[in-house]
């Protein structure tokens, strides 16, 4: 049996492994894949390490180079994944809760939350993917082995359908459903596929590699199995918008820069006033949390590619280009919406245009193969959070009915979900709703 | 004896299907003793006994060369400059248990089942297979209260996978003289019943591989050199219900009693493993209702893959029932979960109930097939832990 498996590899590539493996195997598998690569530094802290403390030491060391796919802390007050700097790839999945034992469902928010704190600090799940027993299935998929943290987070949220459901309270919580967690409303244009809306949890992973995102639901939705099911997901492939303004601002599919204006996350004044809910606001286990809302919109990318540079531009009111606002040089020269066409989307979404509410966008572009058409299956899968969705995503995507763009964009899915505030040390995501 | 799997097991359930089925259809019957082999788990940290075992380049050196019988834990050393790779052999040579990639300077503990016997203990340094061993002897009788109810488990469960069989073979009768009269609404009644019974104890037969594919391959699995070999009940399946006739397909009714004659034959000298057959086979039949049953892919034709799925659960349930005693000592929660998860599928199932069967499944709409699958899900993720538990 020699040859099989793990045993294939060349031997130098063990050898160059630079971990001691513990006598206690556990121990393995709670080192951080970062440490497993041998990055630079860490192998001199593992003879130090070795044993005990690992976890602390792998995080610490973690955190000072983000740069280098680190790991982005999991406790605190807020729940990352929100003011966090925008990574490269999305995972999202919206599930439905299958039982009506409220007791499992807070077992599983807790099993989730612990492989939440390991997976976000590169570790894996449980005892990882060859720690335990040979004749169990190993408690973690084991395809994030050896990859860094990737800045990997993971963002909770509970839809209005967990609180109610067909009219039933399946978990004793519809009184305390937030009076900022309303359902939608219908807007005009709106094609929704319910199999591709809605959800009674949502779980948000961004990273900047596409595998650990993915790893990560993978193994949520295995945990998960017998308490929710996966209702949807979607993969998102480029970041729509970016939350610190010195770098350069991503584009969208229509070729366009996204989220010039958006909510730096290092602004704790506007975050405080747009984005973290207050126990003020109607619902106190809410408090210092955010609304999530998400939106599949399918842009008709063949008839974009058509359409003239002066129209396109029109239609955004800025330059393709340099993303410059009409009538302006530079991409952040100030706006004035006056330059613009009416009907042009900047304009219309714009703060002023608003009653200067202000959301926080964190979308991704998405292109899942094509349609059977021929055209692309891609756009924009948006992710905005906000305070409170009624002064946020509905004022504004109410304005958006005469928005020149919505020739070629249709919202095809929906979710609108509460994300409870950030996990404290030994706590669970919900705590704050079900403890 | 207390029977624990083998890590790269030496003999490994056949994927009878998908893998080009019939290309291995002239394979003798596999080793039959799975339970012979005892073998090692080096995740366990509750050893009865540690024996260090140092190895280098050129040297294997084992602290202790008697050993009682029962649980045993090698520390083992590498004090070399390879990686090196510990290897329990048999006298025979064949690799009981093995514990590869130990680096350099490093240790790990290595737990293994020994029964009495002889046994070599071997260090390969860069992992070759080859290297300087060690003789032990193991002797007495290892000891331990859960054995008693796995070996009952596992008679127990003999007994049914028999009368599985025995229900098989007498209902697949009844359907091959239909098919000889070419009475196709007679033989299309009685397809699916006579499958019943394989399908509750289909991993075992699996353990045989030429059974299983020329008793129940599809077609849509064979490459096009295997298509003129195809046999087995899908044969039928595809003629009755496609073809509308069996006219000139007789011969492949008394080949399908013939074969599982065979199958019979071979029950009694079968040693069937709680670990290995009995709670990996459970998790194998739910692997086969999430894969084949849900989609419709096993029952192309008759569209009678519910009656299937009913018979995988219901094999899977009898192995959790015998093993219930012990799964709930040792990981109460999960028993909870299994029992919970087998009742919630089986009363979903109670739904699609018609007749003695069940509603045809090309009329089992997507929101349908989606919850049977949230319900297959559920109960195959604990599932699949039912052999660690009863290992544990």
């Amino acid at each position: 049996m020699t040859g099989a498996g793990p045993g294939d590899r060349p031997e130098g590539q063990d050898a160059a492994m630079p971990v001691t493996e513990p006598a206690d195997g556990a121990a393995v598998s709670r080192m951080s894949r970062r440490r497993m690569l041998g990055f630079g530094g860490a192998s001199l802290l593992v003879g130090a390490a070795a044993g005990a403390g690992l976890d602390r030491v792998a995080v610490a060391e973690e955190d000072d180079d983000p740069a280098a796919g680190g790991a982005v802390p999991f406790h605190g007050a807020h729940q990352a994944g929100i003011a966090t700097p925008v990574q490269d790839r999305l995972h999202f999945a919206a599930f439905d809760v299958t039982t009506g034992d409220r007791a499992k469902l807070v077992r599983m928010l807790k099993d989730w939350t612990a492989a939440a704190a390991a997976m976000t600090a590169g570790r894996p799940v449980g005892q990882g993917a060859t720690g335990g027993p040979a004749v169990a299935p190993p408690d973690d998929t084991g395809e994030a082995e050896g990859l860094p943290p990737s800045r990997l987070t993971l963002t909770i949220g509970f839809g209005p359908s967990l609180f109610a459901k067909d009219g039933k309270d399946r978990f004793g919580i519809g009184a305390r459903r937030p009076p900022a967690l309303v359902d939608l409303p219908h807007f005009p244009g709106d094609n929704l596929d319910p199999a591709r809306s809605g959800g009674d949890i949502a779980v948000q992973a961004c990273a900047d590699d596409p595998q650990v995102a993915v790893h990560a639901i993978r193994n949520l939705a295995r945990i998960g199995f017998g308490v929710v099911a996966v209702r949807w997901s979607q993969l998102g492939f480029g970041k729509t918008s970016s939350t610190t303004p010195d770098a350069q601002t991503p584009r969208n599919l229509f070729g366009f820069k996204d989220g010039t204006e958006n909510i730096a996350g290092t602004d704790d004044a506007l975050l405080g006033k747009h984005v973290w809910a207050s126990g003020g606001d109607g619902s106190d286990w809410m408090a210092g949390g955010s609304y999530l809302v998400a939106r599949r919109i399918r842009m008709h990318i063949e008839t974009w590619d058509r359409t003239s540079l002066r129209e396109q531009e029109d239609i955004f009111g800025r330059s393709k280009g340099e993303g410059a606002p009409a009538g302006a040089r530079k991409e952040r020269d100030a706006i004035v919406l006056s330059r613009m066409k009416p009907d042009a989307h900047v304009r219309l979404a714009h703060p002023d245009s608003n009653g200067g509410t202000r959301i926080l966008r964190r979308g991704y572009s998405f292109t899942d193969g094509s349609d059977g058409l021929g055209r692309l299956e891609a756009g924009l899968f948006f992710i905005a959070f906000q305070r409170d969705p009624r002064t946020g995503f509905i004022r504004v995507q109410q304005s958006l009915a005469t928005d020149a763009m919505n020739e070629y964009v249709q919202h095809v899915g929906s979710g609108v979900f509460a994300c409870p505030p950030g996990v404290k040390e030994g706590g669970y995501w919900g705590e704050t709703l079900f403890g | 004896m207390r029977p624990v799997p083998v890590r790269s097991a030496p003999v490994r359930r056949v994927p009878a299907r998908r893998a080009s089925a019939l290309a291995i259809a002239g394979v003798a019957a596999v080793s039959m003793s799975l339970l012979s082999a005892c073998g090692g788990d080096d995740g366990e940290a509750e050893a009865t006994d540690s024996i260090a075992v140092t190895a280098t380049d050129d040297s294997c050196e084992v602290a202790k060369k008697d050993l009682p019988a029962g649980k045993t834990t090698f520390k083992v050393s590498n004090k070399g400059s390879k990686v090196n790779e510990f290897e329990v052999l048999k006298p025979d040579g064949k690799i009981l248990a093995e514990r590869e990639n130990i680096g350099p300077g490093t240790k790990v503990d290595f737990v293994v089942s020994l029964p009495a016997g002889t046994y070599k203990l071997l260090c390969s340094a860069g992992q070759t297979g080859k290297g300087p061993s060690q003789d032990i002897t193991v002797s007495g009788q290892a000891n331990g209260t859960g054995d008693q109810r796995l070996t009952k488990a596992a008679a127990d469960y003999k007994t049914y996978v028999i009368a599985q069989v025995d229900d098989t073979i007498a209902k697949t009768r009844l359907f091959v003289d239909a098919v000889k009269k070419n009475d196709v609404d007679k033989a299309k009644e009685l397809y699916a019943p006579s499958r019943v019974g394989w399908e509750a104890i289909e991993p075992v037969a699996e353990k045989f591989g030429d059974i299983d594919p020329k008793v129940d391959a599809r077609e849509a699995d064979l490459s096009p050199a295997e298509k003129k070999d195809w046999s087995g009940w899908h044969l039928l399946e595809k003629a009755l219900w496609k073809d509308g006739s069996v006219k000139g397909k007789e011969e492949y009714g008394d080949r399908l009693l013939a074969d599982l004659a065979v199958l019979k034959g071979r029950l009694p000298g079968l040693t069937l493993d709680p670990v290995n057959d009995m709670a990996a086979g459970a998790k194998e039949l739910l692997d086969e209702v999430a894969t084949g049953k849900v989609t419709g892919e096993e029952e192309t034709f008759s569209h009678t893959d519910l009656v299937d799925f009913k018979a995988n659960v219901d094999g899977a349930r009898k192995v959790y029932e015998l093993l219930k005693p012990v799964v709930q000592e040792k990981d109460a929660q999960l028993a909870k979960d299994l029992d919970d998860n087998f009742g919630a599928v089986e009363t979903l199932l109670e739904k699609y109930e018609k007749g003695d069967g069940y509603v045809s499944y090309d009329k089992v709409g997507k929101d349908d097939r989606k919850k049977l699958a949230d319900a297959v899900n559920a109960l195959g993720e604990p599932l699949s832990k039912l052999a660690g538990a009863v290992a544990k």
